[in-house]
């Protein structure tokens, strides 16, 4: 069973840091004009030269090889709900490193997920 | 026929289309990793799972699905709100369960179906939220 949170704890923080990495870095590199083949490739080019995409991608491979360990330890009645605790450091992420305005309704939300993760893990 | 008609017949198409891969991916996933069976926590033993994992077939097709998911969410979300489309990810979960029970056999106690229901209701309403609360330079409308 702690081998099982120790590695859910990866498989959250992997995939959640992936994201918000990915997400800084789109940011910084800023909205594609239009969605003209020429301009998605100087897009793209962008993206592949910032430090923060290329953060953000072995953290969600580590995240997905994770998820595999995992799925080989546990029954996926179990795994798949308790990774939702992604949206529970997702929307720590979002309001404490990319400065998101968090509405009641989401952290009632989050709380919602924690407890529902808590009852799975039960079993 | 009716444009606002056509319009949610291709979406709740599309949002189908998303939760049968994300679930078919998982769990070909899943019996992927039984056929290797109990990853060991070592330094070898991860890294003999790792080369079975990434020679393994059904692990390959459950990747084929959730690029399948991951194509339709993204096609989904260049024309509907993140808002409409997110009940369809709660509902997932539980599917998911439902899934196993039926597919996997795996028994499922009152309370963990209980769980999952709070998670449900959670995400739905983690989805209740304006798609843009920071202030990012936005480009012209696309014509």
């Amino acid at each position: 069973m702690i081998r099982s949170i120790l590695m859910l704890g990866v498989l959250i923080f992997a995939s959640t840091g992936g994201e918000i990495a990915i997400t800084l870095g789109m940011k910084t590199i800023g909205e594609p004009k239009r969605l003209r083949p020429k301009e998605l490739a100087v897009f793209l080019l962008r993206a592949l030269r910032n430090g923060w995409f290329w953060t953000g991608v072995p953290l969600m491979a580590l995240s997905f090889y994770a998820l595999l360990v995992l799925l080989s330890w546990d029954p996926i009645s179990f795994v798949i709900p308790a990774s939702a605790l992604n949206y529970v450091v997702g929307t720590l992420g979002a309001k404490f490193i990319l400065r998101e305005q968090v509405t009641a309704a989401r952290w009632a939300g989050v709380l919602m997920v924690c407890a529902g993760v808590a009852l799975v893990a039960a079993g | 026929m009716n444009r606002d008609l056509r319009l949610r017949i291709k979406t709740l198409v599309m949002i189908l289309a998303m939760v049968v891969c994300a679930n078919v991916g998982d769990l070909l996933l899943k019996r992927g990793m039984n056929q290797i069976g109990a990853v060991p926590v070592s330094l070898v033993g991860v890294t003999h799972a790792f080369a079975l994992t990434v020679t393994n077939g059904t692990i390959w097709i459950g990747i084929l699905f959730l690029s399948g998911f991951m194509f339709s969410y993204m096609t989904v979300l260049s024309w509907a709100d993140y808002s409409y489309v997110m009940p369809a990810g709660a509902f997932g979960y539980a599917l998911l369960t439902l899934l196993a029970v039926v597919f996997l056999h795996e028994s499922v106690s009152p309370r963990r179906w209980i769980g999952v229901a709070l998670i449900c209701l959670g995400v739905l309403l983690v989805g209740q939220t304006r798609p843009s609360t920071t202030t990012v330079a936005v480009s012209e409308a696309a014509d």
